[in-house]
């Protein structure tokens, strides 16, 4: 039964870069001492770490002192909520969310609300964009310390509508913190925002590199006790060669987005037809324009997620689903119940550099059987 | 009220769908059916089914029962 495998989990982690591959060896060797300390190694490490710092703020299009590497981006991620919140909490305790941020803002936003803080979280459509109506509402509101939204949905692929959030907070005086994880290394960012996170394995990085960006003039306060690494945003030593390795396939990555935007994306569309037509009863979700170009998400009707991800897992396919039973939490994923779509038999498919159109073409092929024998085997063909 | 009551407590999704959809099209057109569901799917997916079969969402509702949604047979 084994099938050449398959991967399609980008989203969740993109294959390293081979750059990525090449530039952390390289930093091993030569990137292991303290950059802070007064010696020969240090500096060169020093020089590594100021090089990569560069080249990533570069890409980013910030300030090289605006920018600090963190543990990893879930880390960014709370860093950027508590920190914007503690910077303005004399102006009040309230952060104004969309309904779909990762789930690390928002237990960030969980542990504000148990410190005494408000949480205001605002609705999206049926395709999973944000109601800007509603969200211009809620930070005009009096109190709120920072608003935070998602560049585009990670779960279904929606790009929000940033920049017309981003006025609408800029009219309130309030900062906009943007998770673009989905998005750095892969499209050109929104602007308008105060803080911006995004997390090195997505655009194939090593894990546990994180970035968080902090504009000039942003009342932001470290949530964490003190240190002064990293501009004094995060605590701890950076694993430099990690961070050496994100900085130069970030280089890499964003030097080849377009191109790959301009080959993956209609890859995804490709997906997004044949399900809709060829697996019956399925419900692909998500904006069909408005969208990230590599990832597409679908739902079968009374199939089970697991036994889902489990099929395809025998057939060779990687893949990742909101679905409930897929979840430690046994909840629904709270974007698919956002947007009210069918959650139970949901499947996410995010596609990378590596991704080729036959492998589009296999999933493709063997998706409509693989549902079929899971609807037979439940009983519920015809329903 | 509902004319019937359809007890899918403890099944986990997708079952309490399954077991609305097999009832549904077995009772006369206009006929509420509660389905008690506690699995947290089913807030989510019992309201995606109606829209995707045209069938009439009535009501989520927490009765003593636990989560229960209400589903009129449209056609």
């Amino acid at each position: 039964m084994n099938a050449s495998p398959v991967y399609l989990d980008a989203a969740t982690a993109a294959p390293t870069h081979p750059v990525a591959r090449q530039a952390l060896l390289a930093a091993l060797d030569d990137g292991w001492a303290d950059p802070g300390k007064l010696y020969g190694q240090a500096r060169r490490a020093r020089q590594l770490l100021d090089a990569a710092r560069e080249a990533t703020a570069q890409t980013l299009g910030v300030r090289a002192d605006e920018l600090s590497f963190t543990s990893s981006g879930t880390t960014a991620a709370h860093g950027a909520v508590l920190g914007g919140l503690a910077g303005r909490r004399r102006v009040g305790p309230t952060l104004v969310h969309s309904a779909i941020e990762h789930s690390a803002v928002l237990h960030a936003a969980e542990r504000h609300v148990a410190a005494g803080g408000v949480a205001d979280p605002v609705p999206v459509d049926r395709l999973g964009r944000l109601d800007l109506s509603a969200w211009s509402d809620a930070v005009r509101a009096p109190g709120v310390a920072l608003a935070a939204l998602i560049s585009a949905s990670h779960e279904v692929g929606t790009v929000q509508p940033v920049a017309e959030a981003a006025a609408a907070c800029a009219g309130a005086g309030v900062p906009l913190y943007v998770d673009a994880a989905q998005s750095v290394g892969r499209v050109p960012l929104p602007a308008g925002w105060s803080v911006l996170t995004a997390s090195a394995h997505k655009w194939g990085g090593p894990s546990g590199v994180g970035l968080l960006a902090v504009r000039k003039g942003t009342r932001w306060e470290s949530p964490w006790p003190a240190d002064d690494r990293e501009g004094g945003r995060t605590p701890g030593s950076v694993n430099l060669p990690a961070v050496v390795a994100a900085a130069a396939s970030l280089r890499a990555a964003a030097a080849d987005a377009a191109a790959e935007e301009t080959r993956l994306a209609p890859l995804v569309d490709r997906i997004r037809a044949r399900v809709a037509a060829e697996v019956p009863d399925v419900e692909v979700v998500g904006d069909p324009v408005l969208r990230l170009p590599h990832l597409v998400t679908f739902s079968c009707l009374y199939v089970d997620g697991e036994a889902l991800l489990h099929a395809l897992d025998r057939r060779g396919f990687a893949v990742s689903s909101g679905s409930s039973c897929t979840s430690s939490t046994l909840r629904p994923s709270h974007v698919l119940e956002a947007m009210g779509v069918l959650s139970h038999g949901n499947v996410r498919v995010s596609l990378h550099r590596e991704t080729t159109e036959a492998d589009v073409e296999r999933f493709l092929a063997e998706l409509p059987g693989i549902v079929a024998g899971l609807r037979a085997e439940a009983g519920v063909v015809g329903l | 009220m509902p004319d019937e009551v359809l007890d899918c407590r403890g099944q986990r999704c997708p079952l309490p769908v399954i077991a609305a959809a097999r009832r549904m099209p077995e009772v006369p057109v206009g006929t509420v059916v509660r389905v008690l569901a506690d699995d947290p799917a089913a807030a989510v997916d019992i309201p995606a089914w109606c829209r995707m079969r045209g069938q009439e969402f009535v009501a989520a509702i927490t009765g003593p029962d636990g989560p229960a949604y209400d589903i009129r047979r449209a056609h």
